[in-house]
C-alpha cells in the first residue's frame, strides 16, 4: 500500500518530517565517535515507520537529535537538517524547540521504570505539559489526565491520577507514559524501544496500545526497535540502520520478502523461528559491530558480510532505489540489478 | 488499613495490598522510631516554645531593666535565674536572647540553603565551564578558616543581626553547595530527566521541579545540622565580644558577659550555656533522625 516517499510523483500524505543528511558526532577523551554519519529519510502524517537496527547503531541518537536533546558537549551535530513542517527543527531556538517537544513531537522512552519522576506525583507529570502547551486551568489540565489515563487503559483513572510512580507497574507506567506524550496531541510520536523493558505479553498490550492511539488520533509514528517481530506487524515502512547509516529502506511487506541488504538478509536469518528444530542454534551475524571511533569508509558491513566485493571495502555505497518502494546501500545486491 | 472489597480472603502477607505508603508517610514512621531524634524534636519544640512563647509574658523591656539595687543575685523566687552584673533578670534575658539566637540559627540555615542551593544546582546541571568557576570559588571559600572570616567580616560590619545572618550563611553555604552538585551530577542523567525535556519542561523548571525533589534529603539534612552549627557559631564570635551587642541579649554574648564570675555567679553561664547545649544537641539528633527517615535506600518501616 505504502507508495515509496522519494520515488513517487504524486505522494498520497503530506510531508511531516524530512531529514536530510543527518549527521551527530560526540567528542569524548577516546576520540571522535561518529554516530550518525550522513542519513536521510522522510515521514509523512499518520504514517507508521520503523527504525531497526542493533544497539549503538544511531537509531536513538538520531531521534533524539532532531529533537534537540543530545548533550551537547560532548555530542555535535556536524551536518543535514530536520525539516518539521517547514521548519529546520537542528537550527531552531531552546524556547521555540520547547514548544516543538511535547507539543508537536513526543517521544516515549524505552524504560518505564525510570523515565518518570519519582518524587512527583502522576498528576503533576501528567499536567505539566498540558498547563503549558494547551494553557488549561489546572482543573481543566486534571479533568483531560484523567481521560488521558482511560484512553490508555488505566482503571480506576481518577483515583490513580494523585498516585506515585512507584505505586504502578511497568506496564502502567508505560502506558501513563504514552498517555503524558499524547496530553498535547502530537503530530508525531517517537516511540524508542517502548517495550524492551516490559515482558512479553505487556509488550503486546503496548504495541497493541500505541498502534490503536495511532489510528484513533492519526498522528505519525516513528517505532524505534530492535525487534523485527514487533516490526512486521506494525510498520508501514522499515528503515534498517547499521553503524549510524541507513543501510536500507523498504516497505514492510518487500523487506521481508525481498531483503535487498545483507546486513538485512542476516538480520532476519537470525530471528527465532517457530517452525525450526528446537534443538537447533539460533544463526547470529559473525563478527562484531565497527568501530565508531574510526570515520568510515567504505561499506561498513564489509568485514561481516558475505557478499563482499573489492569495491564495498573502498567505497561507501549509497541507497540506491531497487524498486519504487525500496532503496539498498549495497554494490552487489542493489547496485548489480539493471539500476545501475 | 484500607480494606480491598472483594470476596477473596487474603492470604498471609496480604497486607502488601493495602495501599502502598507514600514517602512522606514512610519517612515520618521511620522517624517515629528513632527515639532520640523524638526527644530532640519535643526538646526543641519546647525551646521555640520557651523562647518565642516565654517572649510574650518577659518582653524586651523586661530582659533589658536594670536594677542596680539586686546585682548579682542567686537564684531566688523573684528572679528563678539569678541577676546579672547590672541587675537584669537572667530568665528574661534566656527567653529574649533565645528568640534572637533561635532567629540566627534559623535564618542563617534558611539563607545559607538558598545560596547553597542556587550554586550547587547550577553547577551540577550545566556541568562545564559554568562547573568549574563555580565549584573553584566554592573551594577558594573552603580553605580560609571560616571562624578567621567570621571575625573579620563581624569587625567590619558590626553587631547587627541582620549582618550576622549574612555572614553566617555567606561562609557556609560551601558544604550545602557540594553535596547539590553532587546530587544534580548523578540525578541530571536520569531518563525521567531527559523524558521531561522531551515534553518541553524549561530548563528552570527542570532543575527546581524535577530534580531538586529529588535531593530534598541530604538539602533537609544539612539545613537542619547548618541550624545548630548558625547558634554555635552565634556563641563563638559573641564570646569574642563580636556578635549581636548588648543591651540586646543573645546566649552567646550572656555568655560572654559571665566571664569575670565563672566562680562567683555560676548561674550567669550555666542556663545560656545549658539552653545553647540542649539546642544544638537536640538539633543533631533529629538531623540524626531525619537522615534515616529520608534515605530512600533504607526500606525498613
Amino acid at each position: 500500500m505504502t507508495v515509496y516517499a522519494s520515488h513517487s510523483t504524486a505522494a498520497p500524505r503530506p510531508l511531516l518530517l524530512d531529514i536530510r543528511n543527518l549527521q551527530v558526532r560526540f567528542y569524548t577523551p577516546e576520540g571522535t565517535v561518529y554516530a550518525v554519519n550522513d542519513i536521510s529519510y522522510k515521514v509523512h502524517e499518520g504514517e507508521v515507520v520503523a527504525v531497526v537496527g542493533e544497539s549503538g547503531c544511531g537509531k536513538s541518537v538520531s531521534m533524539m537529535a532532531v529533537l534537540g536533546l543530545i548533550p551537547r558537549p560532548p555530542g555535535e551535530i556536524a551536518g543535514g537538517e530536520a525539516l518539521f513542517m517547514g521548519r529546520d527543527l537542528l537550527r531552531l531556538p531552546e524556547d521555540d524547540m520547547q514548544s516543538v517537544r511535547g507539543g508537536d513531537i513526543a517521544m516515549v522512552f524505552q524504560d518505564p521504570m525510570t523515565s518518570l519522576n519519582p518524587v512527583l506525583s502522576v498528576r503533576r507529570q501528567m499536567t505539566e505539559s498540558l498547563r503549558r502547551h494547551a494553557n488549561m486551568s489546572p482543573e481543566q489540565a486534571r479533568d483531560r489526565a484523567v481521560e488521558l489515563l482511560e484512553l490508555v487503559g488505566i482503571p480506576d483513572a481518577a483515583r490513580r491520577l494523585g498516585d506515585y510512580p512507584h505505586q504502578f507497574s511497568g506496564g502502567m507506567r508505560q502506558r501513563v507514559m504514552i498517555a503524558m506524550m499524547l496530553a498535547c496531541n502530537p503530530s508525531l510520536l517517537i516511540a524508542d524501544e517502548p517495550t524492551t523493558a516490559l515482558d512479553v505479553t505487556i509488550q503486546a498490550q503496548i504495541v497493541e496500545l500505541v498502534t490503536r492511539m495511532r489510528e484513533k488520533l492519526g498522528m505519525a509514528l516513528i517505532w524505534i526497535t530492535h525487534d523485527l517481530g514487533v516490526v512486521a506487524g506494525l510498520a508501514e515502512r522499515v528503515i534498517v540502520m547499521y553503524a549510524g547509516m541507513i543501510v536500507e529502506e523498504a516497505d514492510v511487506d518487500s523487506l521481508f520478502d525481498r531483503p535487498r541488504h545483507p546486513y538485512t538478509l542476516a538480520l532476519l536469518g537470525a530471528l527465532p523461528r517457530v517452525d525450526r528444530r528446537r534443538d537447533s542454534r539460533l544463526n547470529s551475524i559473525p563478527g562484531a559491530p565497527p568501530n565508531l571511533l574510526v570515520e568510515p569508509r567504505g561499506c561498513p558491513f564489509a568485514p561481516r558480510c558475505e557478499y563482499v566485493i573489492e569495491r564495498c571495502r573502498v567505497e561507501r555505497p549509497p541507497l540506491m532505489p531497487v524498486s519504487p518502494t525500496q532503496r539498498s546501500a549495497c554494490w552487489v545486491l542493489a547496485g548489480g540489478e539493471g539500476n545501475n | 488499613m484500607a480494606t480491598v472489597d472483594t470476596p477473596i480472603t487474603l492470604a498471609t502477607g496480604a497486607d502488601a495490598l493495602a495501599p502502598p505508603l507514600t514517602f512522606r508517610q514512610m519517612a515520618w514512621r521511620r522517624f517515629r522510631r528513632h527515639r532520640m531524634a523524638m526527644a530532640g524534636a519535643v526538646i526543641l519544640i519546647l525551646l521555640f516554645v520557651y523562647a518565642f512563647g516565654g517572649g510574650l509574658i518577659f518582653t524586651a523591656e523586661r530582659a533589658n531593666f536594670t536594677d542596680t539595687s539586686a546585682r548579682l543575685q542567686g537564684p531566688s523566687a523573684a528572679h528563678p535565674f539569678g541577676t546579672d552584673t547590672v541587675g537584669r533578670d537572667v530568665l528574661a534575658r534566656t527567653i529574649q536572647g533565645g528568640r534572637i539566637s533561635l532567629m540566627i540559627g534559623l535564618m542563617a540555615a534558611v539563607l545559607e540553603i538558598v545560596i547553597g542551593v542556587v550554586v550547587g544546582a547550577v553547577a551540577g546541571y550545566y556541568g562545564g565551564v559554568v562547573d568549574s568557576l563555580l565549584m573553584r570559588l566554592t573551594e577558594a571559600m573552603l580553605i580560609i578558616p571560616s571562624l578567621f572570616l567570621l571575625i573579620v567580616a563581624a569587625r567590619l560590619v558590626g553587631g547587627s543581626v541582620t549582618w550576622i545572618i549574612i555572614i553566617f550563611a555567606l561562609t557556609s553555604w560551601m558544604y550545602v553547595a557540594r553535596i547539590v552538585r553532587a546530587e544534580f551530577l548523578s540525578l541530571k542523567e536520569n531518563e525521567f530527566i531527559l523524558a521531561a525535556r522531551s515534553i518541553g519542561t524549561p530548563t528552570s523548571q527542570i532543575i527546581f521541579r524535577h530534580i531538586l525533589p529529588n535531593s530534598m534529603a541530604p538539602i533537609v539534612v544539612s539545613a537542619t545540622l547548618a541550624v545548630a552549627t548558625a547558634i554555635l557559631s552565634e556563641a563563638y564570635i559573641s564570646f569574642l565580644g563580636m556578635g549581636v551587642q548588648p543591651p540586646t541579649a543573645t546566649w552567646g554574648n550572656m555568655l560572654d558577659g559571665s566571664y569575670n564570675y565563672i566562680e562567683s555567679a555560676p548561674w550567669l553561664w550555666i542556663f545560656p550555656g545549658l539552653l545553647i547545649l540542649l539546642t544544638v544537641l537536640s538539633i543533631n539528633f533529629v538531623g540524626d533522625g531525619l537522615r534515616d527517615a529520608l534515605d530512600p535506600r533504607s526500606r525498613n518501616v
